[in-house]
Formats: structure tokens, sequence, C-alpha cells
């Protein structure tokens, strides 16, 4: 079960990772290798989700992983959670973005927003990938701006109907549940945003497919639609309140993002690395050429640089003490540099790199997605800037 | 070395060729100290053993058949107890087996047996200052160990193929003894032999191993048909990859956690060359690498490659070796 | 059913092997150390074994330095149900004096089954289980690729040359396991968390003395630590099919194998 990849660690970074840390990202990193890397250049050309995978990742506890044990997770730490996202991406941002929804978009809130029987209903069961789980948040024309969001619920005499449209649903076709966000007041009335669990068969539910994706191919991404859904009153996440739930969940999945990207850029760097000492060009590799080498030691410093980012931010996380400013910066930074290593990778390989063969392309075109998703890069910096002059640049 | 008992094998009452090599690396041993040393071959069996007279050539003064009602099979047990005897009581300084998968299971039975160290499937041996110095393979082949054995007797199992026979004339004499031993409790109840005529890639001077360059298992007929040119010397090996995905069965896996080969010939089709793919065949005495990748790894450690689509080449070279050999 | 299983920390087939600068020894620095390979099948059947059972005892037995209790923890985490760690700085290079460490630790343990790796991918010993065997009396097969046990007695098949021996052997016994007896599983995130609260016992040993036995004891003894002769460079013949009459020559007329 000896992992095959070998990883990237020029500063022994694992020096500073527990035993079980370690342990746990090998057995993720060997199953990876074992079950992910062999496939997913395929299903990505395909384009769809190896659904066949998500029995072995429920198997080895992958879901909700840092949540506690009493609701059948593993109850790992948050630099252990992390470590598992980095090995997901490096096979795949779709089996990553896969386990940050289920795990941190909806096991997550259920887990902090729902009621004892909500959790005793929903955890155990997504844990242990019997049911799938979506994140419904962002609307067509509400993507950057939550707040403006036109999905409502309404209160019934037996519950909630809600009407809306949600779009870019990670999981929106596979899943068995939704965490749809709602406003329960007035249309311009953000404090009103709570969470509803829907079955995703309720009556009136649909989820469509997105099509023509160049990215994420090996993910499923779709489009909601609500109409007239009843849901008892049950159903409510009753802890859920204001747009500031649904933002805290988004800074868990940040959280992972950061760790997924470091993930995505070992494994174009490991990909380049080997290349640069095979290819021979001029009668010698071409990583004896100095341009290849600028190429390679820019990615390796820049990795470097992530890793111990998103280590010291996994400690402060565990110690309550990451704010979610911090977790900008870290995905804010880690995802640019993925998507540059990425597309250095991709340079380096020359003609090959555009194959489905290698990986950088793949990654490549995934990473403009996770550029892009979950607070876009110019949101992150917003909020930075927000947080250091203390001035909101929003809007 | 004054002494020197080489361990035969036998199967179904005929010698196996390998023996050749444990007489021809026993020999050597004898010979380290001016020549004057003999080889005694010893071979269990239920009965008479054919091929046995041919061992004289190969530098065997005498070729002791043990035999017992037992040794129709492999009998683990009453072998290991009748070789540590003959050892014992011939007082010989070393004894050589073969690293097959007879003679790994046995050679640790009698070392323990006398109480002595034991080097397996080792690639060279020498007599140096009276201690007896050899070669063992680490790490699939990724380092050397050059190891002191320092026991009465030094007891050694000769990596297959890697011993290539001379011969060393000898008198041959043949002695028969019948053995009185207890068959033992592990019992061998039935050999399934594998097809008609179908060589094991350890033991095979030629082996062809396919990789995923192969596409799907029902393209293997290609190597499979290349191995029947060369008229049943040939064996059709595999790479980790298509093991694992099941194409092939684990017993023709090449490389680090298959076998570790050394045959005269090695045809790699389709294999790009992983480390630990290489480190099961490096040994070879001539590898011919055929992949559509010409940066593969393969083409560094292969003496000859050729590049292009393997469906072309392997029928093409088929047919070429069939007009050698017709 | 109580099972032992004897593991050894090694280090990972993937690493690039560097020799010390004794020239004796593996370089460690950078070489990552995992459990050996062959050994995670031995391990694998064990827990299947005591599963199936329903009841009994995986008991995991490591020769190594203090190190090795993340190797023991490994298969902790799989599902074994406790370690021993016979702890010394220096694994013996000769097999028979490991053997005799273990045999001493396995004797009074009343196992029905030992079970080893076939080989460790370190040293390539291949002796070690069979030499306990004989040490304490037992039966052993080694290199079993497949296993059917049933009351006090067993099945093993054995790949040999050109074929499968099929044997029959009493319980307790010694068996040395070949890679596809079973598919090892990966230890669960929940196994890893869990290993760290199973008992593991420490035992410091001293191995070596030399094996003392036969006519003139003796043992081995690494002289040299060397890498492999570097393969001299090859050549492309050409490509495609039009070049195969040339590698044919090539190999009859310059390296005469043909």
């Amino acid at each position: 079960m000896a992992p095959k990849f070998q990883g990237v660690d020029f500063y022994d970074v694992d020096a500073l990772l527990s035993e079980e840390e370690r342990a746990v990202r090998d057995t993720v990193r060997a199953w990876v290798d074992d079950n992910v890397i062999p496939v997913i250049g395929e299903a990505y050309v395909a384009g769809h989700f190896p659904t066949q995978l998500v029995p072995g990742m429920a198997e080895l506890g992958l879901f909700g992983a840092n949540l506690p044990e009493e609701y059948g997770c593993a109850g790992l730490d948050n630099v252990a959670y992390g470590l598992i996202m980095q090995e997901l991406e490096r096979g795949d941002s779709g089996l990553r973005s896969f386990a940050s929804v289920q795990g941190a978009l909806v096991m997550y809130p259920i887990y902090t927003f729902g009621s004892e029987e909500q959790k005793k209903q929903w955890l155990p069961q997504m844990a242990s990938g019997k049911v799938i789980g979506c994140f419904g948040l962002t609307e067509p024309d509400f993507g950057s701006n939550p707040s403006g969001m036109l999905t409502l619920a309404r209160e019934t005499k037996a519950g909630w109907v809600l009407n809306g449209a949600k779009m870019w649903i990670t999981n929106g076709s596979t899943a068995h549940v939704a965490v749809v966000w709602a406003k329960t007041g007035a249309i311009d009335d953000p404090e009103s945003i709570r969470g509803f669990l829907v079955p995703t068969n309720t009556k009136g539910f649909s989820a469509k497919d997105q099509k023509g994706k160049l990215s994420l191919r090996a993910s499923d991404t779709s489009e909601l639609v609500l109409q007239d859904v009843h849901v008892p009153t049950e159903a409510l996440l009753p802890q859920s309140a204001g747009l500031k739930s649904p933002l805290l969940c988004l800074t868990q999945a940040r959280y992972g993002i950061a760790w997924g990207a470091v993930g995505a850029a070992m494994a174009c760097y490991d990909e380049a690395v080997s290349y640069a000492k095979n290819r021979l060009m001029f009668g010698k590799p071409i990583g004896g050429f100095q341009l290849q080498q600028a190429r390679l030691a820019e990615m390796l410093t820049e990795i470097t640089k992530a890793q111990l980012l998103c280590l010291q931010l996994g400690r402060l996380k565990d110690q309550g003490k990451a704010t979610p400013q911090q977790v900008s910066l870290a995905k804010r930074n880690n995802v640019n540099m993925a998507t540059e290593v990425a597309r250095e990778t991709r340079r380096l390989l020359g003609a090959n790199g555009i194959l489905a063969e290698y990986q950088a392309m793949r990654h490549l075109a995934n990473l403009e997605s996770v550029y892009t998703y979950e607070g876009t890069h110019d949101i992150h910096t917003l909020i930075l800037g927000q947080e250091i002059t203390g001035i909101s640049a929003f809007g | 070395m004054s002494g020197v008992l080489a361990v035969l094998e036998q199967r179904d009452g005929v010698l196996r060729k390998v023996s050749h090599e444990v007489v021809t690396g026993a020999r050597r041993l004898a010979d380290a100290s001016g020549g004057a040393g003999t080889v005694d071959a010893v071979v269990l069996a239920a009965g008479p053993v054919r091929g046995t007279d041919a061992l004289g050539g190969f530098g065997a003064d005498k070729v002791i058949t043990l035999t017992n009602g037992a040794f129709g099979t492999y009998a683990p047990e009453g072998c290991a107890t009748a070789i540590a005897a003959r050892a014992t009581s011939g007082r010989y300084d070393a004894v050589v087996f073969t690293a097959s998968a007879t003679g790994k299971d046995l050679a640790p039975r009698v070392a323990a047996k006398l109480g002595v160290a034991l080097a397996q499937d080792i690639t060279d041996l020498a007599v140096e200052g009276g201690a007896v110095i050899v070669v063992h393979p680490v790490y699939a082949g990724k380092a050397l160990l050059k190891l002191k054995l320092t026991g009465t007797p030094v007891v050694v199992s000769l990596r297959p193929n890697v011993f290539t026979p001379v011969q060393r004339p000898r008198a041959g004499a043949a002695e028969t003894v019948a053995v009185e031993v207890s068959a033992g409790r592990v019992r061998v109840k039935q050999v399934k032999a594998a097809e008609a005529g179908a060589l094991d890639v350890g033991e095979a001077p030629i082996v062809i191993s396919g990789g995923r360059g192969l596409k799907e298992p029902a393209n293997f007929k290609v190597l499979e048909a290349l191995a029947a040119s060369f008229g049943g010397r040939a064996a059709v090996g595999a790479s980790r990859a298509v093991v694992d995905a099941g194409w092939r069965p684990h017993s023709a896996q090449v490389g680090q956690t298959g076998k570790t080969v050394s045959p005269t010939l090695y045809i790699a089709v389709g294999i790009s060359g992983a480390i630990q793919h290489l480190a099961g065949m490096r040994t070879s005495k001539v590898i011919v690498a055929i992949n559509k990748d010409k940066d593969a790894p393969i083409f560094k450690v292969a003496d000859y490659g050729i590049v292009g689509d393997l469906f072309e080449i392997v029928p093409r070279l088929t047919e070429e070796i069939r007009k050698l050999h017709g | 059913m109580k099972i032992a299983v004897c593991i050894k920390r090694v280090a990972d087939s993937e690493t690039r092997v560097k020799i010390g600068a004794d020239g004796k020894s593996l370089d460690e620095a950078g070489v990552k150390f995992i459990l050996n390979p062959y050994d995670e099948f031995a391990v694998e059947e064990a827990l299947q074994r005591k599963e199936k059972a329903g009841a009994g005892e995986a008991v995991v037995i490591a020769l190594g330095p203090p190190q090795a209790q993340e190797t023991i923890r490994t298969a902790l985490a799989m599902g074994a149900d406790r370690g021993v760690l016979l702890q010394t700085d220096e694994v013996p290079a000769d097999g028979l004096e490991t053997a005799k460490v273990l045999a001493a630790e396995l004797k009074d343990g009343g196992y029905d089954l030992i079970l080893f790796g076939k080989m460790a991918i370190d040293d390539y010993n291949h002796q070690v289980g069979p030499m306990v065997a004989e040490l304490l009396g037992l039966p052993c097969v080694t290199t079993v690729a497949h296993l059917e046990i049933a009351g006090d007695s067993g099945t093993a098949e054995r790949e040999i040359e050109g074929g499968v021996e099929v044997v029959e052997f009493p319980l307790p016994a010694v068996l040395t396991i070949e890679k596809g007896l079973n598919e090892p599983r990966y230890p669960a995130l929940k196994g890893i968390m869990a290993a760290k609260k199973k008992p593991l016992d420490v035992k410091p040993v001293t191995p070596g003395g030399g094996c003392g036995g036969g006519r003139g004891g003796g043992r081995v003894e690494v002289v040299a630590r060397v890498p492999p002769p570097e393969r001299k460079e090859g050549r492309i013949v050409g490509e495609g099919a039009a070049a195969v009459p040339e590698l044919i020559r090539l190999l009859r007329e310059e390296a005469k194998v043909l």
C-alpha cells in the first residue's frame, strides 16, 4: 500500500507532521495511485465523474473526516483533513471537489446548523457514502454576490415551500440531498437567508447536467430548479441564520481547496521533473537547459511556500484561531500558484503537454474553475484589501 | 574448498537443466583451492533419475542419488533431513543449491538444521583468504551486497541463468543410496502442470514481456506467437501494470514485486520501463525494447531498440525468427 | 484462531538506493520506510482468517529499530490487535540470527499460524520464515499463493517453475505469503486513529554472536554494498517493422544470441 507517488518535500515539512497525519496522507496517496491515476484521464475525456470511486473513498473515511466519530466520521484534525484534500486533488480537482462538497458544504452545515435528529439521520449515511449531498447557494445571476439571491422559502401550515434556481452546483445530478439556501423574508434581506435539507426526489426539484464544460470534466456540475418544492418543518437547519451561515461553510471548503491546490501543483511538478530528465532534445535532457531549470526552480519554490502556508493555517484552525481572511489568503495564493505550475508544466511538456495521457493540461483546465469558484481570486483580493485597510471595496 | 555438495533438482524422474548450473557453481568453489576439491552432486528421487550421466562433464566427481518412496514429489521436510544428514556425514565445506522455487524453500531448512548461515539467490561467488565471498543483489538489483560467509559448511543458492554451465570433465561416478527418512508433515498432494511446454519466466533463456502498450489482454497472443517462434525456449512475461490490471497472472510478473530474471535475451514490448520493472530484468544479457515512445526509459537500458507500432513490429519479428528456425 | 505475523520495516521500493559512507550500509538520508509489501499480504491474511473464525487474535511482531513502531502501527491500523517490537539498532544481515530472535519470542505464544511475507524487499534474504519453522519444529509452506484451512489442517498452493504444487499441512504451521494471495486493505482513517491506542510491547533484544552451529559456526557478514554495473548505452536500431531485419542481424552477428 505504500504510495508510488513520492510527493514533493524540499523543506522536510514531513517532520512537522504527526505520525497519524503522515499515515493518513500516505493511505490516501496510495489509494489515489491505485484507484484514481489509472482511470482519471479517461473519465476526464469522456466527461463523467468516476462514481465507482465513491465507495472506496467512504470506506477509507474521507467524507467529513474532521467531524466527530460519534456521527460515523473519522475525527481527524484539520491538518490531516487538509492532507486528504491535497492527495485527492493530486488525482483530480473534480475528485477533491466531490469530497469538499460532501464534507465541507453538506456534512459541515448539518453538523453546525442542524438539530441532533438531523445530524443522526444524515451524517453517518453521508460518511459512508450512501447519501451524496450538494450545496445550493450560487444562482445564475448571483455568484460573487450571494446576498442578492432570488430563491425564496415561504412558511406553510405543514412546513416550507421553496422556489428558485441554483447554478454551478457540484454533485447536483448525483446528490440524494441538497442543502438549499433561500430567503425566508424580504427579497432584499440577506439576514433572512436560511438553509434547508431538500431530498432531491422531492416533487418540484430538478437537476440538469451542465454541458460543454472544458474544465472539471470529471465532475458533475448541474443547474438546480426548485418549483413549488414542499418540505416539512424539519427540513430547516434550525441554527442557520443569515448570509454568514453559508459563508461559514465556504470558509471550510476554501480551507480544503488551499490544500487541494498544493496537491495539483505537486502532481504537475512531479510530471515536469520526470519529463525534463527523460526528454532529450539537441542531444541532452531538456532539464539541462537553463530555461527549463528556471521553470522548475520557480515551481519548487512556490510549492514549498504554499505547503508551509497551509500547514500553519491548519494548526491555527485546530487551535480555533484561523480567520476567514487567513483562509482567503491561502486559497488565493495556492490556487493561483497551482494554476501557474500547471501552465508551466504544460509548456515544459511541449506538444505532449496537450495530451490527456499527461496530467498537466487536465490540472490546468481544472484549476481555472478552482480559481473562480468558492470566492474568485479577485473577491479574495478584495477580502484581503478590506482586512488591511478597513475599507470595503465591494460593490 | 576440499568438498562441495551440489544439490540437484529433478522432476518426474528427469534431472532439471538448472542442475548443470549448480554443478558449475560448485565446481568453481571446489577449484578455488587449486583444483584439489571434489564436487559431490546429490539428487533426491523415488528411483533412478535420467540425465545424471551428463554431470561429470560439468565437474561432478560423484553423482549420488538418494532414493526414498516419498521423494517422487518434493517432500520439504524429508528432503531437508536427508540433505542435512548427508552434508554432515560427508563433512562438506559448502552446500550449493539453485535458487529455484524448490531450492529457495529447501536451503533455509537445511541451513537451520545445520545451524549455519545462508546466502540465497547469489549471482557470483569466489573464495578469498579462506572465506567464501558471494554477491547477492538486494533492492531488486538496485544494489549488490558482497557477503562474507564463514560457516562450515557454507550454504548458498545460485540465481538461475547466471552460472552458465561450462565443461570441466570429472569422473561423475554414479552412486545410489536408499535413505530412510520420514516424508514429514508437509505433503505435496498434487502438481498442477502449467500448459504443456510453458516455460517459467525465471528460468527461460528468452523472455518476451508485455506492458500496457499491448492495450488489452487478448493482444498478448502477439507475444505468445513470438515466443512460440523461438521453439520452446521463450516465456512470456509481463509488467506490474498489466498484472495488477488482471491481464496476466502474477507468476508472469517481472520486476521488484515479481520475478527477477536474467535471460540471454529479454524483449520488452510496450513497456515504458518503470524503475521497478528495470530492477527485475536489468541483469539480462541482451535487452531489446520495442515501444512507440522514443523517450521511454526502457530505451536507456536496452541494447537495441525499435521505435514504432508493436502490432506491426512484433509480427514481422515473429516471421523473421520463424525463417531462422525454419 | 491466534495468528502471529512477522513483519519488517524496509526502505520503500521507490527509493533511490544510495550507499552509505562506510560502503556497506544504505544511506538512510531522505529514505522513506514502509511495511514490507509482502508482509502486507501476510497481515491481510491474518485479519481475514481471524474475521472468518469470528474470534482470536492477530499479533504483529517486528525485529527492528525504535522507528519500526511506526511500521507496526501500520499493521495495527489495518486491524491487527497488538504489536511486539523486538528492538535492536542493528537488524542482522544473517537470516538465521533474525530467525533465532523471532523464534524465541514466538515459542510459547500458542499461535495456530505464524505468517511471514515470502521475503523482504530490502535484503531479499528469502529465508527467515522456514528457518523459524525449523527452530520451532513446526511444519512450513513457503510462497503460499492460495490457502484453505479447515479445522487443524490446511491446503496451500505454491507456484513452482512451470506449475503449481498443492501442499497439505497440519496446524500449527509457519507460512510465507506470496503476492496475490489476497488484496491487502488500506488502513482506514479510523483505523489509523485507533492504532495509537492498541498495545505495543517493546522488548530490547541483542541478536548476533554468529550462528554457532555446524562444524565451524560462522555467519554472514556484509563486506561491501555496491551499485550494480551500469549497462552500456544501447542504440535505437530504427523505426517500425522495417527495422526488424537489422535487429535480427545485430542479434546474430553482434550480440550472438540467436
